[in-house]
């Protein structure tokens, strides 16, 4: 089946699963699904990560539902996530593991994720996922070729239930909300087969 | 005596100012501890106590032995204090301040006859008026006629004498305590599964939570004592994220603290202290799912911070301030509320924020970005630049990291995608002309 990814948003991030993130932008991507998700966001940070989210930098109506956990060490973090998964108040749970994640710690989150209704997100260096995430995206900001332009280029590059794709996005700089506009020069490669 | 003239008798004298309030909380802790006494206890001005011992004195063996048993024990503290038993309020009041003793019964006027009248509990001008009259001591007011004596002293002074003398009725209402929430249970056999120790929980947290809803209290900080056959007491704490009466999700919490106990031979009384509470109305079961999801919300932040600690639970919250890393500040969840950030005006602001990290720059104008520099090992070369947006510290404030001065933020716009906050400080002379640092990231 042929699909032009040209005109169509990227996918958003399936509810009751646990997806992965990658590449430099991960943190954008964490942010830009956080606002267009509803309900509580809660992002597990590891205690010794200096780089913060800034209040004033961050999309509209996501500051006051944003909560910040920092567990001491990657046990804590791993128990504080699924946790967050479970219970039902929370929407989206973000989180940054330091280590690479074992097949077993992804499965749990998985299974945490599903007895919550609540959908998690990994930020992973490249490399370092674990193969139960339901999909895997490789985010990279591009060079604006006019001001006032914030491009990402949003890979998906695992994806269980769906085929792979590309995305060019960019920030609709005038106004605060995001606009994810897909750019039209972009077209999509042969169909690989999910992995 | 004035403080100059014991002063000039004594000049050694050492003077403290009395602390009123540390006296009155003192003498609140002593009117409960006579409560071993008779269960009728209350203050009498600021420095007594008075008791209605009425059926009581047989338990110790007489009203004599009574009062030598509470002498004792107060003595054995370090109190010395003076003690009269008397069948009516005044009596023992008037006698307690005027060296004490006991009054038989049937005997009021007699005992308390040779007191003076300032004894009495009336004003001062009362007793002058009194003793200028000849009438020095209480034996000589009651012969008197009342009414003559009210004409002229007024009502106040026959209502104390009468009271004294146990013709007018004086009794005595208790201070009421503060609620204590507090419960415990004393075993038959000593157990030590974990299974049992929940389920005697259970029935502790079912009626300290039914003495809270009664005072409309919630517990913010839960205790657990566990006293085992050895002697030892293990002791578990749970703190909750909001103040909470609900038997079955405080139980889930100790869940963790109990299993880790080492019950030894046995545990053979147990005891639960809610030593943290706060004002909590009734509020409706159910609601709609914005209250469900507050309600797991603040679950899920008790689970969390009971075994992360709480200062580990945070928030963004803002800040009145233009200087970047203290714009918002994280307090914890559960001692805060949600604040929405004012809407930012003026130059945009990065999502992400760091402390200072130096770049390597390369080129550029003075006063304007490199063209090139290298950042976390990566090199970036420069594309468009936005700015530059100054900062001045706040002189208020002495802050080491803007020791340095003004701050020309800038938002550059690399070649390989990555968009930086760059800044450079034009008031450091100090340092080369070319130095750099990055501090935030943008989208």
């Amino acid at each position: 089946m042929l699909r032009d990814p040209a005109r169509s948003h990227p996918p958003a991030l399936a509810g009751g699963r646990v997806h992965e993130a990658e590449g430099p932008a991960r943190r954008g991507f964490a942010l830009v699904q956080a606002a267009r998700h509803r309900g509580q966001v809660i992002w597990v940070l590891p205690a010794h990560v200096a780089q913060l989210p800034m209040l004033r930098g961050l999309p509209e109506g996501l500051g006051e539902r944003l909560h910040l956990l920092r567990p001491a060490g990657e046990a804590d973090l791993l128990w504080a996530v699924e946790e967050c998964l479970r219970s039902p108040g929370v929407g989206l749970v973000i989180a940054e593991p330091e280590k690479p994640l074992s097949l077993l710690a992804g499965r749990r989150l998985q299974l945490a994720a599903e007895a919550g209704a609540t959908t998690g997100l990994m930020l992973v260096r490249e490399g370092q996922g674990s193969n139960a995430a339901e999909t895997r995206w490789h985010c990279a900001p591009l060079p604006s070729e006019e001001g006032d332009s914030t491009p990402q280029h949003w890979e998906l590059k695992k994806n269980k239930k769906g085929t792979t794709g590309f995305w060019t996005v960019h920030r609709n700089g005038a106004t605060a909300a995001f606009n994810l506009v897909s750019a039209s020069r972009e077209r999509d490669g042969a169909a690989e087969t999910p992995r | 005596m004035a403080l100059a003239d014991a002063r000039a008798i004594c000049p050694a004298l050492i003077t403290r100012p009395a602390d009123l309030v540390r006296e009155a909380a003192a003498l609140g802790g002593l009117r409960r501890w006579l409560e071993r006494y008779s269960p009728m206890v209350a203050r009498d001005g600021a420095d007594g106590l008075v008791a209605d011992i009425t059926g009581v004195p047989h338990l110790f063996g007489g009203e004599a032995e009574l009062r030598a048993d509470l002498h004792a024990r107060l003595e054995r503290v370090g109190l010395s204090v003076g003690t009269a038993i008397a069948e009516t309020r005044g009596a023992a009041q008037a006698l307690a301040r005027h060296g004490g003793g006991i009054v038989p019964e049937g005997a009021v006027a007699r005992g308390i006859g040779h007191l003076p009248v300032s004894a009495l509990r009336i004003g001062e001008d009362s007793a002058q008026g009194l003793s200028r009259m000849g009438l020095k001591r209480i034996a000589d007011l009651t012969g008197l006629p009342r009414a003559p004596l009210a004409r002229r002293f007024g009502p106040a002074l026959v209502l104390r004498l009468d009271q004294a003398l146990g013709l007018q009725p004086e009794p005595i209402s208790p201070e009421a305590d503060l609620p204590y929430f507090g419960v415990r249970m004393t075993l038959p056999e000593p157990i030590g599964l974990e299974e049992d120790v929940m389920a005697g929980l259970s029935r502790l947290l079912g009626r300290l939570c039914a003495t809270l809803a009664r005072h409309r209290r919630g517990a913010r900080r839960l205790r657990l004592e566990l006293h085992r056959v050895d002697g030892e007491t293990a002791r578990v704490e749970i703190g909750l994220a909001r103040p909470m009466r609900d038997p079955d999700r405080i139980a889930a919490l100790f869940t963790r603290g109990v299993a880790e106990v080492e019950a030894a031979f046995g545990i053979e009384m147990m005891r639960l202290v809610a030593h943290v509470t706060e004002a909590m109305d009734p509020e409706q079961l159910g609601g709609h799912a914005a209250l469900r999801e507050q309600d797991a919300l603040a679950d899920l932040f008790s689970t969390l911070g009971n075994r992360l600690g709480f200062e580990r639970v945070l928030r963004l919250v803002p800040r009145d301030s233009k200087i970047p890393e203290r714009s918002f500040q994280l307090l914890p969840a559960v001692y805060s509320r949600p604040q929405a950030p004012p809407p930012q005006r003026g130059p945009e602001r990065p999502i992400t924020i760091f402390p200072p990290e130096p770049v390597a720059a390369r080129g550029g104008r003075p006063g304007h970005p490199p063209s090139a520099f290298r950042w976390r090992n990566m090199s970036f070369r420069t594309l468009r630049a936005t700015g530059p947006e100054r900062i001045a510290p706040e002189w208020w404030q002495d802050d080491p990291a803007w020791r340095t001065g003004l701050r020309d933020y800038w938002r550059v716009e690399t070649r390989e995608g990555p968009r930086l906050w760059l800044f450079h400080t034009p008031q450091a002379p100090a340092w080369p002309a070319g130095h750099w640092f990055a501090q935030g990231e943008f989208l």
